[in-house]
């Protein structure tokens, strides 16, 4: 199983990263290498096996409903590369 | 002296914590070209220091790690305090909050000298894909320094902090601990709060200890360990007093050694080495047992598929609407989004983030990504099976000694397999200690790598301290 070039473009739009032609390129490479020795884990019979995702043994982690002190507004604010009043500032998102 | 031993001298006032502080600071900066630092904090840390000795002279009680001088990865968030994770992407990012681990060392008196330079997002094995550029070996200036965790490590090996804290995904803090000839804990997933670590790939990272001895690491890691209700995965079990369970007599104890750790691919003197040392704890009474690890060969694999799948996701979040870098603030939201994050990430990151969202896409998710998961099943299965048998696991931390810079960073795969003895304990969740076995013809440091169950840090490190003690 290898990627194109064209999967490439477009699992990096989905990811949203421009790639420039050279770089697709090198990637297309790369991750056609990474991949043909990843496909060793086609050598092991997993049918039966389930899936882990998680090691520790923890389902849900429950606490009392109770209002903690969170992070002040202006505090959240203050990384924004754009803020306007209370509001983070986005490029227009509706067209004209 | 140990870091108790300080905390005892300093109530003592048998030394001046603002000169050391001072000394140490002298020191960063004599040695700046090893670029170990991305950020040290003077100011915060002469501060807390006299406020340490003020207290102290008043007679007021001081914390257990009074005395103590910390250097922290850039990736763990300090309030007020830059935090770039090694990306330029958050070169301007200042933290509102502190991680969990920050406020406890903060408690218990620590003075945090700097924060330390990483590979970008603690993704690489070289610390060459910081965006602060290369971290260098105080050993020898041309090799690397291990990574991610390169800055902490560093930061202990020249004696510019007696301790660090780092975080380990797949080998972060044991292999540059390898590499630089210090003392390096990846504890058990769940006994450290992650709040307010970067994520990078959240079922496998955890935060731990560098230092010069193991009892320092033990010491440390009883301040830092502990359940946070802000880390829902951080578990609710009672926190030992390591240090006191370090006793020196591994007589009781059957210790593993599993062949695939020691086939093709490794360097014989780090080999005989490590084979000398465990004759050594024979002799000291230690049952020796061979094990056998047939899924070694899979754990590079069913990682890589893994932590890039996590990474994928965890890295949306850095979309130029809440905070770090934006470009294209001229263009639609979505031309926005790329321009951003195009310029913001670094090579390694932008190829981890597509080889990610490949094996998580639609098509391609249970050839790779489910497929991943149930090797991890079966990994996690055969670590089960050993502990069943052994206290503790003994193997090598890394294949070869520090490598040369650049020598590895245009072939991503040769980089990812210098982590292939550290990725299985992520991938399992239990604890891996690095402690230094010797130095090569070359004088290169390497280590050794000592597993243990789940929880079981205080064997891994009894053993380990055994091993810094007694043998040669």
């Amino acid at each position: 199983m290898s990627v194109s070039k064209e999967e490439i473009e477009k699992i990096a739009q989905l990811a949203r990263l421009n790639l420039k032609d050279n770089e697709i390129n090198q990637i297309e490479g790369q991750i056609n290498q990474i991949l043909e020795y990843v496909k060793k884990l086609d050598e092991l019979d997993t049918d039966h096996v389930e899936p882990l995702s998680h090691t520790l043994d923890l389902n849900n982690v429950f606490r009392e409903d109770i209002v903690r002190e969170s992070l002040p507004r202006d505090k959240a604010l203050e990384n924004a590369p754009l803020k306007s009043d209370k509001f983070f500032r986005v490029p227009k998102v509706i067209k004209k | 002296m140990t870091l108790k031993e300080k905390a005892e001298a300093l109530r003592q006032q048998k030394f001046d914590l603002c000169d050391e502080v001072d000394n140490r600071l002298k020191l960063a900066d004599d040695l700046s070209d090893l670029n170990a630092f991305v950020r040290l904090r003077p100011d915060q840390a002469r501060q807390k220091a006299e406020d340490v000795q003020s207290r102290i002279r008043a007679g007021k009680p001081a914390g257990p790690l009074a005395g103590t001088i910390i250097a922290i990865k850039d990736n763990i968030n300090i309030r007020g305090e830059f935090s770039t994770c090694g990306s330029k992407i958050l070169e301007n990012f200042r933290s509102p909050y502190s991680a969990a681990v920050i406020n406890k060392l903060e408690t218990a008196d620590a003075v945090i000298i700097g924060k330390t330079n990483q590979d970008e997002f603690a993704m690489g094995s070289s610390n060459e894909n910081s965006y602060w550029g290369p971290v260098k070996n105080p050993h020898d200036k041309t090799r690397v320094s291990g990574g991610s965790s390169g800055g902490s490590a560093v930061a202990v090996a020249t004696g510019i902090a007696d301790v660090a804290l780092g975080s380990d995904t797949g080998g972060s803090i044991r292999q540059p601990a390898s590499f630089c000839g210090v003392v390096g804990l990846k504890p058990s997933y769940g006994r450290v709060s992650r709040y307010g670590l970067i994520a990078y790939a959240s079922s496998l990272d955890q935060i731990g200890p560098f230092s010069s001895t193991v009892e320092d690491t033990a010491y440390l890691l009883s301040q830092i360990a502990g359940h946070d209700h802000y880390d829902s995965t951080s578990v609710n079990l009672p926190v030992p007093d390591y240090c006191s369970l370090l006793k020196e007599d591994v007589s009781d104890f059957t210790i593993g050694i599993p062949e695939e750790y020691f086939s093709e691919g490794l360097d014989t003197q780090i080999k005989d080495q490590i084979y000398s040392i465990i004759e050594q704890l024979r002799a000291a009474g230690a049952s020796i047992k061979k094990i056998h690890f047939p899924m070694t060969d899979y754990g590079i694999a069913t990682y890589y598929i893994i932590a890039t799948a996590e990474a994928s996701s965890n890295l949306a979040r850095y979309d130029g609407v809440r905070y770090g870098l934006r470009e294209g603030n001229d263009e639609d939201l979505i031309a926005m989004y790329g321009l951003t994050r195009s310029s913001g990430f670094g090579k390694e990151v932008q190829r981890r983030i597509i080889l990610g969202t490949y094996v998580l896409s639609s098509g391609y998710y249970d050839a790779f990504y489910n497929k991943a998961q149930k090797v991890r099943r079966l990994i996690k299965n055969e670590i089960d099976e050993a502990f069943k048998m052994v206290d503790a696991i003994i193997t090598p931390t890394t294949p070869t000694t520090a490598f040369g810079i650049g020598e590895k960073v245009d072939d991503p795969l040769t980089m990812y397999l210098s982590d292939v003895y550290t990725v299985t304990a992520n991938l399992a969740g239990i604890c891996g200690l690095n402690i230094p076995a010797g130095k090569d013809k070359n004088g290169l440091p390497f280590g050794m790598q000592l597993l243990g169950d789940t929880f079981q840090e205080a064997k891994i490190l009894r053993v380990g301290n055994f091993i810094e003690k007694n043998c040669s």
